[in-house]
């Protein structure tokens, strides 16, 4: 028994000791951080945190992210639903081949697109832009968005749309005001599996994103980290890094059971 | 109820279609075509080379480096995670708070998850050989990421790290829909824990388990973002770290040899699958339904 609490609470440590290590060394000196790793700051450092936000435009990176992150969000949702209620409730000719080709997009490693996608997205002058990002990412999301969907608008009973249609509603209206809300516990799983993946996405932006300017969050610290002029500014990058971290972790303490449960159903799937 | 429907159908998935099409399905396309050629971005008419590219690969002594590296993180990394994460799965029982704690770093980015990992190593001033001397072990003390024997160990411990507490979520909600009197029954038919664990726990959560095998599998071929961010080079230190997909990035955006760089492209995906099939057979067991 003793042993078991042993192993877990160090596991628990290997976890957090990094980020709390990190979230300490946000707020020391340079000259702190050279001369001893584990020694807190004499003083807390607070500037460390606004040179991070001004001058190392993690502001400008975030900013970035939330409109690029939001945008391709909401219109993933909005057409991987409509995509999937359309798949799962219509009969029509070629039904079948439009869903194993849409799902087929899972199968595929991002790595076998880059090239040719780094050239369409040149060719229709997006490198570099926001809706660029937008739509590659709602593209690559819409995949497993149909597919987790599909089943999900498929179980529902056809009762209730039967009646809204007896009533006079419009296919869209049915859609809309009836199909969608009773599919909310479904949207909000794979809601939470897409902004996290979409958040997180690190090798598209980095392909397609050249533009400093437009850095998400993930890759501008990256390339924070990896030029070396930066290098002297080793607790504005520490800073960098919290910051970055700091909206995940809020939105984990709040949700964390959703967030757990949205993401393991979505790889049982 | 029929009104409409094709007019309904048409401009609800009119939008998504084309951006499928567009963003997904032609660059998919469009790479084998490339992998035949020596395009390199500029030429108007890429020239044929049949199976050149792929033939050079096998004589591309960073590509098979890469292939190496890939190899050793498919054959360490998905076995540590499932073994450390089933371990931790069953000592969690009962103890939500632990879960809660493991499963943050699935959160992070990878790109964030390098960068703080970078830190850690850092031989001077890094938190793991501060810790090491911390204890009075400094002569375990290392560069870890600069040293060609430990880089990818390094690399690898990250990617575990990252990757175990997903898991613990994922095996213990499969442990908790194992009914107890199951286990009462085996434990009173003598079975210990170890057993109970082997014949009872492991068959009836046989299927998150294979989940696991598959896409830590397919995760273990890429490495990308933690090799570029986190090591020397990228893919050094004497490309000890180097991965595929790093040197798929390298050839395409750096030398821009875009012909080449598909046919690598297509060379991970047959990977891939093959890795993914293989994986599905040989953990292929008998589905245990529960009443």
């Amino acid at each position: 028994m003793r042993t078991k609490h042993a192993v877990l609470t160090l596991w628990a440590l290997l976890v957090t000791l990094p980020l709390l290590w990190a979230l300490m060394s946000s707020f020391k000196t340079d000259a702190e951080i050279f001369d001893s790793p584990w020694t807190p700051p004499a003083t807390p450092r607070f500037d460390n945190w606004s040179r991070a936000w001004e001058q190392a435009s993690i502001g400008q990176y975030l900013f970035n992210t939330v409109i690029v992150v939001g945008g391709a969000l909401a219109l993933t949702m909005l057409l991987g639903a409509l995509t999937a209620y359309c798949l799962a409730r219509y009969e029509f000719p070629g039904n079948r081949f439009l869903y194993y080709t849409l799902i087929a997009g899972m199968l595929f490693p991002v790595f076998l697109a880059l090239v040719p996608l780094f050239f369409v997205v040149d060719n229709l002058g997006m490198l570099g832009t926001y809706h660029g990002l937008i739509l590659v990412y709602a593209a690559y999301a819409l995949p497993f968005t149909v597919f987790f969907l599909h089943g999900f608008f498929r179980s529902l009973p056809g009762a209730v749309a039967e009646a809204a249609f007896i009533d006079g509603a419009s296919h869209a209206g049915v859609f809309f005001r009836v199909m969608l809300p009773m599919a909310r516990p479904g949207m909000v799983s794979v809601g939470i599996f897409n902004f996290l993946g979409l958040w997180n996405q690190y090798l598209l932006p980095k392909v397609l994103n050249p533009d400093p300017d437009h850095y998400v969050l993930a890759q501008g610290l990256a390339e924070l980290a990896v030029s070396q002029g930066y290098r002297s500014d080793w607790s504005g990058l520490f800073a960098g890094l919290i910051i970055a971290i700091l909206p995940v972790l809020l939105a984990y303490v709040f949700f964390q059971r959703q967030i757990r449960a949205g993401l393991t159903s979505g790889a049982l799937k | 109820m029929r009104h409409g429907k094709y007019r309904f159908l048409a401009g609800a998935l009119i939008v998504p279609l084309t951006l499928y099409g567009v963003f997904v399905l032609s660059p998919y396309l469009q790479a084998f075509q490339l992998a035949f050629t020596d395009w390199n971005g500029v030429s108007d008419q890429p020239r044929s080379v049949g199976f050149g590219n792929f033939a050079r690969l096998w004589d591309d002594p960073l590509f098979l480096a890469g292939l190496r590296n890939n190899g050793l993180m498919l054959l360490v990394v998905p076995l540590a995670v499932i073994a450390l994460a089933l371990a931790l799965a069953a000592g969690t029982k009962g103890t939500r708070v632990y879960r809660v704690v493991y499963f943050f770093p699935q959160l992070l980015s990878v790109a964030i998850i390098a960068v703080l990992w970078q830190f850690v190593y850092t031989p001077n001033s890094g938190l793991l050989n501060g810790a090491l001397s911390a204890v009075g072990l400094d002569s375990w003390r290392r560069s870890w990421l600069a040293e060609p024997d430990l880089a990818l160990w390094s690399v690898m411990a990250v990617m575990i790290w990252s990757s175990v507490g997903f898991y613990v979520v994922l095996f213990s909600a499969a442990m908790e829909s194992v009914p107890d009197d199951i286990m009462e029954a085996a434990a009173i038919d003598g079975a210990g824990p170890v057993t109970v664990f082997r014949r009872i726990t492991l068959p009836l959560i046989w299927e998150s388990v294979q989940v696991g095998w598959i896409y830590l599998g397919i995760a273990a071929l890429d490495g990308f973002a933690l090799v570029q961010i986190m090591t020397v080079g990228p893919g050094g230190p004497d490309n000890s770290t180097e991965v595929m997909g790093l040197g798929l990035y390298r050839t395409a955006f750096t030398f821009g040899k875009f012909g080449y760089a598909s046919a690598m492209g297509v060379a991970i995906f047959f990977l891939t699958l093959s890795i993914a099939v293989l994986l599905l057979r040989v953990t292929k067991r008998e589905r245990v339904e529960l009443a």
